[in-house]
């Protein structure tokens, strides 16, 4: 007997197993696929008129309507004047329309892992059995090569933007819902006894204390998903997204190393502008959260 | 305003623990609290207290750190949920209401100020202050009016629109009370509200509570750790130690009759020329018709000021109608004011 072979299943046997899961995996594309699609469609709709909106609208009235966001989310001239550059040297180098592409994808994508992050997070902050539940689940997320979410996705989907969304969101969803349920668990207990003393309803005590008093830690999520979001991109061109990631993919099949280069540093444009906007407002929103006594 | 409602605690148990409330039978056959913790690994929090709370008067509960103050006071709303025993406020018992009722209870019944403040910090004065009518429903405009009179009647005018940072500590738990009184409530819950707080921004804060309570006629609950305290605020005053009680009575029958130890100890240091009123020391057998008068429920301390005006070694002690009722000497005020009277 050969030692140095570790024992393992029959080559049929491990055929059979990959058969069967894999079928199975077809006959539940084939019955739900459609519906799945349907539900979807919606949001489908959505990025698309942003993207158009982004794409089609005169590029300066574009160019000021995201500066003024980043300025109203920042309230600092720096990062402003910072976006206005970047922005500027994207146009410049012939990256406007991926780039508009990019920034809709992911502005959709990080929507959508806010609305269905934060409930989760709110629910792991409730119990820790949900929370023992959830939580090994964001583990393998966070672990699992990110090209794995693609084999899924495509075969419901097929290539496009929806499956492209879905594993985006799949990837850059776990520190929306690990850093909101870490905000709300973080809440001072006596304030929220104070809370129940007043005889405040438990909605009450989300909307009025928990949520307001876990938003720093929120935003710090929100801003992690971003940036999850914007390296999932790339990733996601191979199933045929469109935007930044497609010349990057595109570079590396040929060898393309400015193409390659100059699309990476665009992403990374894109990525300090939201990183640094959204870590200011974050900043701006603890401004009165730190508790002080005596 | 009418006559509040007092609180009644009847053989109340709370012991923490998964099984607390096998545990009662344990504590009521006589076991201690470091047995318990020893043997059966539960925390003995409350052991059979029965106190009468008066309806509008102060209710001081007294006792070391860890002697279950904190404890009982929340059993009052209920944060805490009792063992055994009954918490009754007029006929009702808190401790059998349903959730709803509760928080009904909670919202119109009781307000609480906090040691730590616990105010909201991401709300402005104004906003911490109207959140117990907010919950209730009250339209904001009148919250706010509401609220506002309260934040003038605790002296910080001028500060609705701060944050709860941007205030020291007394300012802060200004808005404590600021907010618990908005509330409108009958019962008014303060654990050691003024502990964190340094000497002269607590004997205010006592001032502000006084005169307060002169208009009000609140049931207040008071905890504080501090015998000064209890003595100037309390009507009447329960003493806890290892979660009983060990003496209740008003401040004076405390000090001047401490039941063991314990509280000799507590009220050793204690200025008797505060808290010991001339009745109790003036000579009842004689009155005289002639000289100065002193009223017979002032304290010693006033009656020692009276003789250092007037120059004289006796006086005529007078109730309230002006009647004479006794003879107090400067001898009998000095020697009251600096040893214990009796044990
Ligand atoms: N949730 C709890 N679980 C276990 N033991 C507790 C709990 N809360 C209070 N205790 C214990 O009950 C006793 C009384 O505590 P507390 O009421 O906070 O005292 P105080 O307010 O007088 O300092 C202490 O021995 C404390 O350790
Ligand atoms: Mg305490």
């Amino acid at each position: 007997m050969d030692l140095s072979e570790f024992p393992s299943l029959s080559r049929d046997t491990l055929r059979d197993i990959r058969l069967t899961v894999d079928s199975g995996f077809k006959d539940f594309t084939r019955t739900y696929g459609e519906t799945l699609e349907l539900m979807l469609e919606p949001v489908k709709d959505f990025l698309i008129f942003l993207e158009g909106l982004l794409i089609d609208s005169p590029w300066f009235i574009v160019l000021a309507v995201l500066v003024g966001i980043v300025f109203l989310l920042s309230r600092n001239i720096k990062i402003t004047i910072g976006s206005v550059i970047a922005l500027c040297l994207i146009g410049t180098f012939g990256m406007w329309e991926d780039t508009m592409r990019t920034i809709a994808m992911v502005t959709v994508c990080t929507l959508l892992a806010i609305v269905l992050g934060i409930p989760i997070g709110i629910f792991m902050a409730r119990s820790d059995r949900v929370q023992g539940f959830v939580n090994p689940i964001l583990d393998l997320m966070q672990t699992m090569p990110s090209f794995v979410y693609l084999i899924p996705v495509v075969m419901i989907f097929g290539l496009g933007k929806v499956p492209g969304l879905i594993a985006i969101v799949v990837y850059a969803i776990p520190p929306m819902i690990r850093l909101t349920n870490l905000g709300i668990r973080l809440v001072d207990p006596d304030v929220l006894e104070a809370a129940d003393a007043f005889g405040s309803s438990s909605w009450q005590k989300l909307v009025n204390v928990q949520l307001p008093l876990a938003l720093p830690t929120i935003m710090a999520g929100i801003n992690q998903t971003i940036m999850m979001a914007l390296a999932m991109v790339v990733v996601a061109a191979l199933i045929g997204v469109k935007g930044l990631g497609q010349p990057v993919v595109n570079a590396i099949a040929n060898q393309y190393f400015t193409m390659g280069v100059m699309n990476g540093l665009a992403i990374v444009a894109i990525a300090i502008i939201f990183d640094r906007a959204t870590q200011a407002y974050g900043k701006r929103l603890q401004k009165h959260s730190e508790v002080v006594h005596g | 305003m009418a006559e509040a409602t007092g609180i009644e605690i009847k053989e109340l148990y709370k012991i923490f623990g998964p099984n607390g409330k096998e545990m009662v039978q344990r504590v009521k056959d006589g076991m201690s609290k470091s047995e318990l913790n020893e043997k059966h690994n539960h925390v003995l929090g409350l052991n059979n207290i029965n106190i009468s709370m008066p309806g509008g008067k102060i209710q001081v509960v007294m006792g070391l750190s860890g002697s279950g103050k904190s404890t009982l006071i929340r059993h009052i709303n209920r944060l805490i949920d009792p063992t055994d025993g009954e918490v009754l406020y007029g006929n009702e018992d808190v401790c059998k209401m349903s959730q709803t009722e509760l928080r009904e209870f909670r919202r119109h019944k009781t307000a609480m100020v906090f040691q730590k403040f616990a105010l909201l910090p991401h709300r402005t004065v104004m906003k911490n202050t109207v959140y117990g009518l907010e919950i209730q429903g009250v339209p904001m405009k009148e919250a706010e009016e509401r609220a506002a009179r309260w934040i003038a009647r605790v002296g910080l005018e001028g500060f609705e629109d701060h944050y709860p940072n941007q205030l020291s500590g007394g300012m802060q738990q200004r808005v404590g009370l600021a907010r618990a009184l908005t509330n409108d409530a009958d019962i008014l819950l303060m654990d050691e509200a003024f502990s964190a707080l340094d000497p002269l921004i607590r004997m205010d804060m006592q001032t502000v509570l006084l005169d307060l309570q002169e208009e009000l006629h609140k049931t207040i609950v008071f905890i504080t750790h501090d015998l000064d305290e209890a003595l100037r605020l309390g009507d009447r005053i329960a003493i806890l130690r290892d979660g009983a009680v060990i003496q209740q009575g008003t401040g004076q029958q405390i000090v001047l009759k401490p039941e063991d130890s314990y509280i000799a100890d507590f009220v050793k240091e204690v200025n008797r020329g505060r808290v010991i009123r001339v009745e109790t020391v003036m000579d009842q057998t004689k009155t005289l018709n002639t000289g100065t008068q002193i009223p017979a429920n002032v304290m010693l301390e006033e009656a020692a000021k009276i003789f250092a005006a007037e120059g004289v070694n006796e006086a005529s002690v007078i109730n309230r109608s002006g009647t004479p009722v006794g003879v107090l000497t400067i001898q009998d005020t000095i020697s009251a004011m600096v040893t214990p009277v009796a044990h």
